[in-house]
């Protein structure tokens, strides 16, 4: 059974020049125990879809979806109280500035504490005990004495290796990611993401991984969406879209990659991201697709099968023959 | 081969930190050693995590600070303090980040003519405005994109301002400080082939910092490898990317992820982070995170030397 | 290339809204600043049309109507709609007049606190460190006096009179102004916009005004927009204490004091200088705080 089902979840922001649609009909599942990586550019709504979800976003978005359900709970429907019970405990996620998400006023060994009191029922030193267990999970040395350190005597790695700390405290079913190594050095990120998979693999928890970057992508995730412009424009298994990719847009994406380049000039995609005021009308990518034609212009795409990746394509690539298109 | 835009010996900075009422300031080596050539139609990349002192070396080529140690020479003119003024026109440098570093008060125009405007004293202001033209059809903005503010522009076409800028004088020398790491990946390939495609065209020569080495083994004719402030591997890119001799080298390699879900490799995982710039280990800075590492490294500092290409390591690879 | 290029431009967004029409919505969600940018304008208006607007002249005195009330009150007559004061002058002319003279406290106050204020804080900020010194900390003196009373000892040395009050007030105002632009020139210096400036070889003048001090400025402008009312209340407070504008000048806070004496008698000579000053602070410091949220993008909502 999914853990975590979305359907059709549409966020607007009303700003002051109208309402913009930061995430457009977009559906997620995930299941139990699963790596699914969402992939975009920035604009592409990735960590607002998220956020949505865990209920962190401002007084100026609206949220609408058809379903919103984690492990049975419609997280819809859910209480203020009710909420904050779920998240953080069966919920938790991780953000991208780990300096900037964690108080720099107080102790890391302070901050975990009130993250364990806030959800667990157990005494002080029982408190203290877990804390000094969840270090030794994420891999930090001596526990003891990091515990009373502040946020900037720490590195960003070990920082971020704080807050993986205190996200697992409670034992999440479903951690979200959101770009846990953009601001890590290579060699710290390649550590950080091993320890969110082997945490993954020791307590069985679900991953979302969100990020722009698909090195991260292809050695972490079993599962990948792309999101552009608001929109899921494909997913599949994370070797099927690497080898197949059915929308040009992923296909374009990883055709850019310098590490992929063939010949000294990178294929590139013309264009920007389309913003609040230059929507297409047809496909969001018609704009930058070198096989887009009038329909695609004029009329928004179908979502295709599970076969084509749930392409939102009216022509998408790498077809199976037995396969028909929507 | 054509006479080098850049030499670098033995380039060092220091910086003096603390050093309140009762405490001595101390000294920290941001850079130490650095020597290279670049030749005009080159890019030589400088690669390295944050705080191995990519940034400081690039802030002294550019003529920003003053080395405490080592020659700079730039286009066979030594770089003292005193002829930076007259260099200036030679080296330019593009920011990573392409929404700091316009100046958000000016139109395109402006930003372009600038550089003329303070250089070019002699020139008139029509002479000046063609020329800001010419530079942004090179760059690929259209025409009327002179009048507007660079807060109506995507990151991209900022990196495009940027680059335009920065060629208004003509330099012969370009710094690029991670000019493509703050955009999106399919923005990066564009702004990468506009680097590549000015090179050609106008004889450029590199300094391309970066810690994005997917960028760098596309971009780069020569390489160099830095930890801690100190070079550690130099030599031409394939060598470096195929054989690295050293091991931070190879770990480096080895940590960047490949997009490629079949290549899930046993990654080499380093033990620790970099150490603090104030406590520089006494032997090769490198060994309380080398696998290596054995009594001579902990005592001794390796120079950078060796062959095929000189890698700073007493028990190189390959 | 090309051919990329005019892709690019297909794309360029054309619709997106200017700067200042983004600022005026901005402005527009708060409606106090909406309400303060009317009554400030009606202030403007009057101030500068002050000889045409006013029924008589401000010194004029009608012997015959002295003290007489409001047109609403018994006593009271159109001729002299908000009544006349001890010599017999109309209230409502004075007014008038008085806001014509608010204004140019407020206007020359910031103008010479604003402009001493940011060279000083460019100075500052600029400066090597012997000097900012220097500078900060003959600012803090300054601040460490209570403002009204450096206000008096500035104008006891120099003679009472509007144009010595104003220049106290400037110099009392100005520390404000000079920490102001300091810290955001700080800020500001270590952006790369301002090192690609040194490194086009822009020389110091230049780095300070044309590239640093325009994007200093949206602070800078919302503290000349409070500042305004605290010249105008200071300036009233000085004319009330005998230290400003001298009679028979009709500037509010000299109004006050002269009536004094007889507000048991005619509450009319005291409550209408004081509304005139309470409403006119009011609506520009709302306005201020209306600026702030405009220009400040640190408030912006997404």
């Amino acid at each position: 059974m999914a853990l975590l089902t979305i359907r059709n979840l549409t966020v607007e922001f009303a700003t002051a020049s109208g309402a913009f649609r930061a995430v457009d009909s977009v559906d997620v599942d995930i299941d139990r125990g699963e790596i699914l990586a969402i992939v975009g550019e920035s604009g592409s709504g990735k960590s607002v879809s998220m956020l949505a979800t865990m209920g962190l976003l401002p007084w100026t978005a609206t949220i609408t979806a058809e379903r919103m359900e984690f492990d049975g709970t419609d997280l819809r429907s859910l209480s203020g109280p009710a909420r904050r019970r779920l998240i953080g405990k069966d919920i938790a996620m991780i953000f991208q500035e780990p300096m900037s998400s964690l108080n720099p006023c107080f102790t890391v060994g302070f901050q975990i504490r009130e993250a364990l009191k806030q959800h667990l029922d157990l005494d002080k030193k029982g408190r203290q005990a877990r804390a000094v267990e969840l270090f030794e999970m994420v891999g930090i040395p001596d526990p003891e004495r990091r515990l009373k350190a502040f946020p900037h005597q720490l590195s960003g790695g070990m920082n971020q290796r704080v807050m993986i700390a205190m996200a697992i405290a409670c034992k999440p079913r479903l951690l979200i990611a959101d770009e846990p190594t953009t601001a890590l050095d290579v060699t710290i990120q390649a550590q950080i993401l091993d320890l969110l998979t082997d945490l993954q693999k020791e307590t069985g928890m679900a991953l979302i991984l969100i990020t722009h970057d698909m090195g991260v992508v292809a050695e972490t995730a079993e599962r990948v969406a792309v999101q552009y412009a608001g929109q899921k424009v494909e997913d599949q298994p994370v070797t099927d879209l690497f080898a197949r990719p059915h929308h040009p847009y992923t296909a374009a994406l990883l055709a850019a990659l310098p590490e992929r380049a063939t010949e000294r000039r990178l294929p590139t995609i013309p264009g920007v991201v389309p913003g609040q005021h230059d929507k297409p009308v047809g496909c969001l990518f018609s704009p930058r697709c070198k096989f887009a034609d009038e329909r695609c212009r004029q009329v928004p795409p179908p979502v295709q099968p599970p076969a084509i990746g749930f392409a939102r394509c009216h022509y998408p690539l790498n077809v199976p023959a037995e396969v028909e298109t929507a | 081969m054509n006479a080098p835009v850049v030499i670098a010996e033995d380039l060092g900075r220091d910086y003096e930190v603390g050093g309140g009422m009762f405490s001595r300031p101390q000294t920290v080596r941001a850079v130490a050693g650095a020597s290279f050539t670049l030749a005009p139609g080159k890019t030589l990349a400088i690669v390295g995590e944050s705080g191995c002192g990519k940034s400081t070396l690039a802030r002294m080529i550019t003529l920003i600070e003053e080395p405490t140690s080592g020659r700079l020479t730039i286009d066979g003119i030594e770089a003292t303090p005193d002829r930076w003024a007259e260099l200036r026109t030679h080296v330019q440098i593009v920011f990573q980040d392409p929404y700091g570093s316009l100046n958000l008060r000016q139109r395109v125009g402006a930003i372009l003519e600038e550089p003329l405007k303070i250089n070019r004293r002699d020139m008139s202001a029509k002479e000046r405005q063609e020329k800001a033209r010419e530079m942004m059809r090179l760059v690929g903005l259209r025409e009327e994109h002179y009048d507007r503010y660079p807060h109506m522009f995507s990151g991209g076409q900022r990196q495009r301002i940027a680059v335009a800028r920065a060629l208004m004088l003509e330099p012969k020398l370009l710094v690029l400080d991670e000019p493509v790491s703050a955009l999106d990946l399919s923005i990066q390939s564009q702004i990468l082939n506009l680097l590549i495609d000015l090179q050609e065209r106008l004889q450029l020569a590199y300094l391309f910092i970066s810690h994005d080495l997917s960028v760098v083994k596309h971009i780069a004719d020569d390489v160099v490898v830095m930890y801690l402030g100190r070079p550690v591997e130099a030599g031409p890119k394939d060598e470096v990317f195929a054989a690295p001799r050293h091991p931070y080298t190879k770990a480096l390699l080895s940590a960047t992820p490949s997009a490629d879900p079949a290549l899930r490799k046993q990654r080499i995982k380093l033990q620790g982070e970099l150490p603090s710039p104030l406590a520089v280990p006494p032997g090769c800075p490198f060994a309380p995170r080398c696998w290596k590492t054995q009594e001579k490294c902990r005592a001794e500092r390796p120079w950078l030397e060796g062959e095929p290409h000189p890698a700073a390591c007493f028990f190189p690879e390959n | 290339m090309a051919d990329a290029s005019s892709q690019i431009a297909r794309t360029v967004p054309t619709r997106r809204p200017g700067r200042l029409s983004e600022f005026w919505r901005y402005f527009r969600e708060n409606r106090g600043a909406v309400m303060g940018l009317y009554v400030f304008a009606v202030f403007a208006f009057v101030a500068v049309f002050a000889d045409l607007i006013a029924p008589y002249d401000p010194t004029a005195q009608f012997r015959q109507h002295v003290l007489q009330p409001p047109f609403w009150q018994a006593g009271g007559s159109w001729q002299f709609p908000l009544g006349t004061d001890p010599l017999g002058r109309d209230m409502l002319s004075r007014l008038i007049h008085g806001a014509r003279f608010s204004f140019f406290v407020g206007i020359v106050v910031v103008v010479v606190a604003a402009t001493g204020g940011v060279i000083m804080g460019l100075l500052a900020g600029f400066a090597p460190k012997w000097l900012d010194t220097l500078i900060m900390r003959l600012m803090d003196i300054i601040l460490a006096f209570p403002t009204l009373l450096l206000a008096l000892v500035l104008v006891a040395i120099l003679g009472p009179s509007l144009i010595n009050a104003m220049i106290a007030i400037a110099l009392v105002l100005q520390p404000h102004y000079v920490r102001l632009t300091r810290a955001s020139v700080i800020n500001e210096r270590t952006k790369d916009y301002v090192t690609s400036a040194k490194v086009a070889g822009a020389g110091l003048p230049r780095l300070m005004f044309v590239t640093v001090l325009p994007n200093c400025l949206a602070p800078i402008i919302v503290q000349a927009a409070l500042s305004f009312s605290t010249a105008i209340l200071d300036a009233a407070a000085l004319g009330f204490l005998g230290m400003g504008a001298q009679p028979p000048t009709p500037e509010w806070g000299t109004m006050l004091a002269e009536a004094r004496e007889f507000i048991l008698r005619a509450w009319w000579v005291v409550t209408f200088p004081g509304l005139a000053i309470l409403v006119t602070v009011l609506a520009i410091n709302l306005m201020g705080d209306g600026l702030r949220d405009a220009l400040d993008p640190k408030l912006k909502r997404s």
